[in-house]
């Protein structure tokens, strides 16, 4: 075991991928000699040379693109976008062919691929620095969406993805890159895809969010405990697959449900979760349930940033909202 | 601009291939023009989706897709049916597409060559990565992406010559210059005189060519290949053709282009000028173009009753085909489509 932050947890995951595989191979900008601009490839390419580690040109869609070819022909591509608000110039490449050439070919050609994207504000970065836009992704048919909250969700995730035989879109949130640390496992294991977590049990409502609200989420937990009031946070870690079941389970116990994104409000994954909640679980719900969410304006810069992300205070009146009924 | 044939069948070069070879190319611009003209009639009667035919642009597909070994991948578009035959891609298979189903994007396991791409100009980037991948396996295997000259005009044409040149991928670029981006001519996508030019930007070398002269196309490709498999890096290869027909089956060429154009275009027709040159070493008659365009009209004809003959793809099909295992989302949905009587 080893305490490691979420961001050395992805090294880690990177390391021992890149260890045991020569399919693998990362390619980004800065990701070789720089190490990433957020230093997650720090050491690889010294280790692992400059055919394994491709500091690329500056080309979002070509990075792509040729990673595409790559797992085509065989390799295993793990592509790092710098920031999510960084990654629509590839969009035409994720959406016209890396999420369609198996169903396009029927299975005789895939593309096996890892695109990560560091995402999410409360950074107080540039415009662009900040986005979370996964429900483009998840809007997006033949790709699998996944955003890990924990060092140890991070590592075992990112292993899983780049063993997927299908194109992973890896959502990094960057505030949580290194406030977050825990003991885990030294070298490789596998955490599945798909499966949402209960990161705390409870019984009066159920909080349901992913990446780096859960943090915000947290906090809001530990206020209402002291309120008295016991809440289930769920950890939904995977958006595409959306493990609707271990929420409907909740949900039906509790009652009450509030979904918490960063992401904008109108068509955020938050709809998705709300609709399916619906469908499954109606007759459960003893109040209407709450998003908190981003709003349906660009990110604001630092000085103003606070208006829109999420905090502990929204999500606990939220679920004030619905205790009231 | 490089000729070895010209449109009364006589040489200016040495021609880069033998007589019996000549031959065995020639007959295949036979049978790609009957598949071309087959397909544009059926689509007449409602049996194909949109067609986009390739007929004057025999040679450039032809003549640089001999040069390929079987093993080497070929990622081109929707008007590249020629090319992807000659490496494999069955008729029945591209006609199948053409007919509305899926199955026609899945060529037998030792064909590799991508599913035609629809979309203008992100193919590209697939070549250089495909070449890229065999070089870092050990494999002497390229890779050669068709786009007309329109596609030059979009960023990722940029983006595929660049990054084939920093990393000098095993990857040939054949652009088709056939005049028309549907009805956009060429004074109106660039301000360039011709697109081999452009490799220059890339520090790549840039070929300009009759394209519908079979030797100069073969000839081209050939230095083309020897070089990507040399990995010596990548090639631009502009050959210089004409699309006789429409865009597409919906396309209306009379609203941009004047019939005395196409008229000249036809004159330099390539399966013409192969035949003239055949004839003149005594290497054709009539009584072989009839036996030969009997043969692969049957081959063709053979074809389009086998895309039809495909069962209709049940819903499961579609649910199973979009990941490995279908997700837990996929799933349920499948199952919603059962209960609503889907």
């Amino acid at each position: 075991m080893a305490v490691l932050t979420l961001a050395q947890a992805i090294t880690d995951a990177l390391d021992i991928a890149l260890d045991n595989d020569e399919r693998v191979l990362l390619m980004g900008e800065d990701v070789g000699k720089a190490g990433g601009v957020f230093r997650l490839s720090n050491g690889l390419y010294e280790k692992y040379g400059p055919d394994r580690v491709i500091d690329a040109p500056v080309a979002e869609s070509g990075i792509i693109g040729t990673a595409f070819g790559m797992a085509v022909a065989g390799m295993r591509p793990v592509t790092e976008i710098q920031f999510m608000g960084f990654s629509y110039p590839a969009y035409d490449q994720i959406v016209s062919h890396v999420g369609r050439i198996r169903s396009r070919s029927r299975h005789r050609f895939t593309s096996p691929m890892v695109i990560r994207m560091p995402y999410g504000g409360g950074i107080g970065a540039s415009e662009h620095h900040s986005e979370s836009t996964e429900s483009i992704y998840a809007h997006t048919p033949g790709v699998k969406v996944v955003v890990p909250s924990t060092p140890y969700d991070a590592k075992g995730m990112l292993l899983q993805a780049i063993d997927d035989p299908d194109p992973v879109i890896f959502l990094e949130p960057i505030r949580l890159y290194r406030s977050v640390k825990e003991e885990i496992p030294v070298g490789a294991y596998l955490v599945p895809l798909g499966l949402a977590r209960v990161l705390v049990p409870g019984d009066d409502v159920t909080i349901i969010t992913y990446g780096a609200m859960t943090a915000e989420a947290r906090k809001a937990v530990a206020i209402l405990k002291q309120e008295g009031v016991s809440p289930e946070l769920i950890d939904l870690r995977s958006i595409v697959p959306f493990d609707v079941d271990t929420v409907v389970e909740s949900v039906e116990k509790t009652g009450r449900a509030v979904v918490v994104h960063e992401a904008h409000r109108t068509a955020g994954f938050g709809a998705e979760v709300v609709a399916q909640i619906q469908e499954r679980a109606l007759f459960s719900l003893s109040a209407p349930v709450q998003r908190v969410t981003g709003w349906d304006m660009i990110v604001p810069l630092k000085r103003a940033e606070h208006h829109y992300v999420p905090t502990a205070e929204r999500i606990v009146a939220a679920v004030g909202k619905t205790l009231e009924e | 601009m490089l000729q070895i044939l010209t449109p009364e069948g006589e040489l200016v070069g040495d021609p880069p291939i033998d007589v019996p070879m000549t031959r065995r190319l020639y007959r295949a611009m036979v049978g790609a023009r009957l598949y071309d003209r087959k397909a544009t009639a059926i689509q007449k009667q409602g049996r194909l989706a949109t067609y986009a035919p390739f007929e004057g642009q025999e040679a450039a597909q032809v003549g640089s897709a001999a040069v390929l070994r079987p093993d080497d991948w070929m990622v081109a578009t929707y008007r590249d049916a020629a090319a992807m035959w000659m490496q494999g891609y069955p008729w029945e298979l591209l006609l199948a597409g053409r007919t509305g189903h899926e199955r026609g994007g899945s060529p037998p396991d030792y064909v590799n060559v991508l599913p035609p791409s629809i979309t203008v100009g992100a193919h590209m980037l697939h070549a250089v990565g495909l070449a890229w991948a065999e070089r870092l396996q050990g494999n002497d295997r390229i890779a050669v992406t068709y786009f007309g000259e329109g596609a030059t005009s979009e960023g990722d044409f940029h983006e595929a010559m660049n990054f084939a040149a920093v990393h000098r991928t095993g990857t040939v670029f054949l652009c088709q210059n056939n005049q028309y981006a549907i009805s956009t001519g060429l004074n109106a996508q660039m301000a360039t005189d011709t697109i081999a030019q452009k490799a220059g930007a890339y520090g790549v070398p840039g070929v300009r060519l009759d394209g519908n002269d079979l030797f100069a196309v073969y000839w081209a490709m050939k230095n083309a290949v020897d070089r990507a498999r040399g990995s010596n890096g990548p090639t631009l290869i502009e050959a210089v053709t004409y699309r006789i027909g429409p865009h597409t089956t919906s396309d209306d060429p009379t609203r941009y282009r004047t019939n005395e154009e196409v008229d000249d275009w036809r004159s330099r027709d390539p399966l013409e000028r192969v035949r003239r040159y055949l004839e003149l070493n005594g290497a054709w008659d009539e009584e072989w173009q009839k036996h030969i365009e009997g043969e692969e009209s049957a081959v063709v004809e053979r074809a389009v009753e086998l895309a039809e003959g495909l069962n209709t793809p049940d819903a499961d099909e579609l649910f199973d085909s979009m990941f490995a295992e279908p997700t837990s989302d996929l799933e349920s949905q499948r199952r919603l489509l059962e209960s609503e009587g889907g």
